[in-house]
């Protein structure tokens, strides 16, 4: 098993932040503070090279079961257990510096994704090579255009060689030509034993990289299984909501 | 419960984070590195002014006592209120990347550090001219330490505190202007009556220049108030890695 949830939930405070101290303290006496539960008791299990794709409305939880399982933030209850290097691109260009140059920006992060100084020396012309960054390696990274920024980005998770890669949303930024490369990418990732986990609305990607699908309905898990049937089911509950809000479904 | 496997090369990330301060304050600029000594010698020129024209003071080689005092001051106050600002200021790294958190302030002190060293060789240059080099001198790098370890310690808990309450950083804005009244740096510690005395001793940032014009200026040894200036550091260090490990978890949540 690479990663087994137990049971998680994750609770925010809402309307407490940036207040005087008694204040705070007042409104805690006094529970005016509501809690607001982004996930309610989540579990379930990865294997090695199983690739799963979470979907849901927005505010659903996705992206907090993302940060949760990166280890960037802590669940209020429940377990979460990794046994494997875990990389996480949860938004493109993160610990990228505009000022600095692709080249420093490459080295900066892939050692806060976890790569050592020799593997980042031995990877460095196949990350360039792979983002196809060449000419602009030594342009601060503020010159970039944002797909510019992804392919970078993503170059750098994907070498940071994890076995199981978290992305969040992060195909939709670079063009056709890299998307689908990226695509390539990962969907070879079963083969070599490696897991990705996988948060997005774009139904087509889905189904294509992962055979399995997570669907998240305010925090609780709705359904756990084959993509075909989970996405349908998500697609079938939700259009009638959409409707009933006037929204014109096509 | 939660289990990170720690792959990181803690060393590499430091040195990355480092080298990304570096780079970004002294891109383009033409005189670069420089400027980190300009601050302190206008503040010598300007104090060296005051206390021989003005107040006129009966030190000789004013100049060079005064610098003992900026300098010590200086690292302790700008490695402290950058340290306190790091952790907010770098809230998209700990709000979408996992790695060791203690890394953030770290990198700033030593950042902070690496202008200090570079000042501190020039000090000693002039000290060597001026009153020569004796044996004491093999304490500085103690001395140093010490203070690295104090900075880091308050650092961690000014900086894990401001993620919940961001007045934390005025507060410490104010104190390093209290500081430079409150640290021997325009004057000696002779001029502080016995009864005072101790406390001084017990703050780091005046041990560490009554330690350091003891070794430079007088030749003898730092005595007993190295080991107050080591005990106060340590227990400081315990206490803010102690709070920021305590509250590291949360910071995401609170960023």
């Amino acid at each position: 098993m690479l990663l087994e949830l137990e049971n998680v939930s994750k609770r925010y405070w809402l309307h407490h932040r940036r207040q005087l101290m008694a204040q705070y303290a007042w409104k805690r006496v006094k529970r005016v503070t509501e809690p607001f539960w982004a996930l309610r008791g989540v579990s379930f299990q990865v294997r090695q090279g199983e690739s799963m794709a979470v979907i849901g409305a927005n505010g659903a939880g996705k992206s907090t079961l993302l940060s949760i399982i990166a280890g960037v933030t802590q669940a209020t209850s429940g377990n979460t257990r990794r046994h494997g290097r875990i990389g996480a691109l949860l938004e493109l260009g993160t610990g990228f510096h505009p000022d600095l140059t692709g080249r420093e920006n490459i080295h900066l992060n892939a050692s806060l994704l976890g790569l050592s100084r020799t593997e980042v020396i031995a990877k460095f012309d196949s990350i360039v090579d792979f983002s196809g960054m060449e000419n602009f390696l030594d342009e601060p990274v503020r010159t970039y255009s944002s797909g510019m920024v992804a392919r970078l980005g993503f170059s750098v998770a994907i070498h940071a060689d994890p076995e199981m890669l978290l992305l969040d949303e992060v195909f939709a930024v670079g063009d056709e030509a890299f998307q689908k490369k990226c695509i390539e990418r990962v969907s070879s990732f079963p083969k070599e034993g490696k897991s990705l986990l996988f948060v997005t609305h774009g139904m087509v990607h889905a189904l294509a990289l992962c055979p399995r699908a997570l669907w998240l309905e305010k925090g609780v898990l709705r359904a756990d299984g084959p993509s075909e049937s989970v996405i349908g089911e998500y697609q079938a509950a939700s259009k009638p909501a959409a409707q009933v809000a006037g929204v014109q479904q096509r | 419960m939660t289990v990170i496997p720690t792959t990181h090369d803690h060393y590499y990330i430091l040195r990355n984070l480092v080298e990304k301060d570096f780079k970004v304050r002294y891109r383009n600029m033409s005189l670069g590195i420089f400027w980190s000594l300009v601050n302190p010698l206008i503040m010598m020129g300007v104090l060296t002014f005051v206390f021989t024209v003005i107040f006129p003071s009966q030190r000789p080689n004013f100049w060079l006592f005064v610098l003992m005092g900026i300098l010590p001051y200086n690292f302790f106050t700008m490695a402290w209120a950058t340290g306190t600002n790091s952790i907010v200021d770098n809230a998209s790294l700990i709000k979408k990347v996992p790695f060791q958190r203690e890394l953030i302030p770290v990198s700033v002190v030593i950042g902070n550090l690496v202008h200090y060293l570079i000042q501190l060789g020039l000090l000693l240059l002039a000290a060597a001219f001026v009153t020569g080099v004796n044996l004491q001198w093999i304490w500085l790098p103690v001395v140093v330490l010490l203070q690295v370890v104090f900075v880091c310690g308050v650092s961690f808990l000014s900086s894990s505190l401001d993620v919940y309450y961001r007045d934390v950083r005025y507060v410490v804005e104010s104190a390093n202007l209290v500081l430079f009244w409150l640290v021997p740096i325009f004057y000696g510690f002779e001029d502080i009556s016995p009864s005072y005395a101790w406390i001084y001793e017990l703050n780091p940032v005046a041990a560490v220049v009554l330690v350091t014009r003891r070794i430079l200026l007088h030749g003898v040894s730092p005595g007993l108030t190295i080991w107050k200036l080591a005990a106060v550091s340590v227990m400081t260090l315990a206490l803010g890695a102690f709070v920021f490990n305590r509250i590291k978890k949360d910071f995401s949540d609170y960023l």
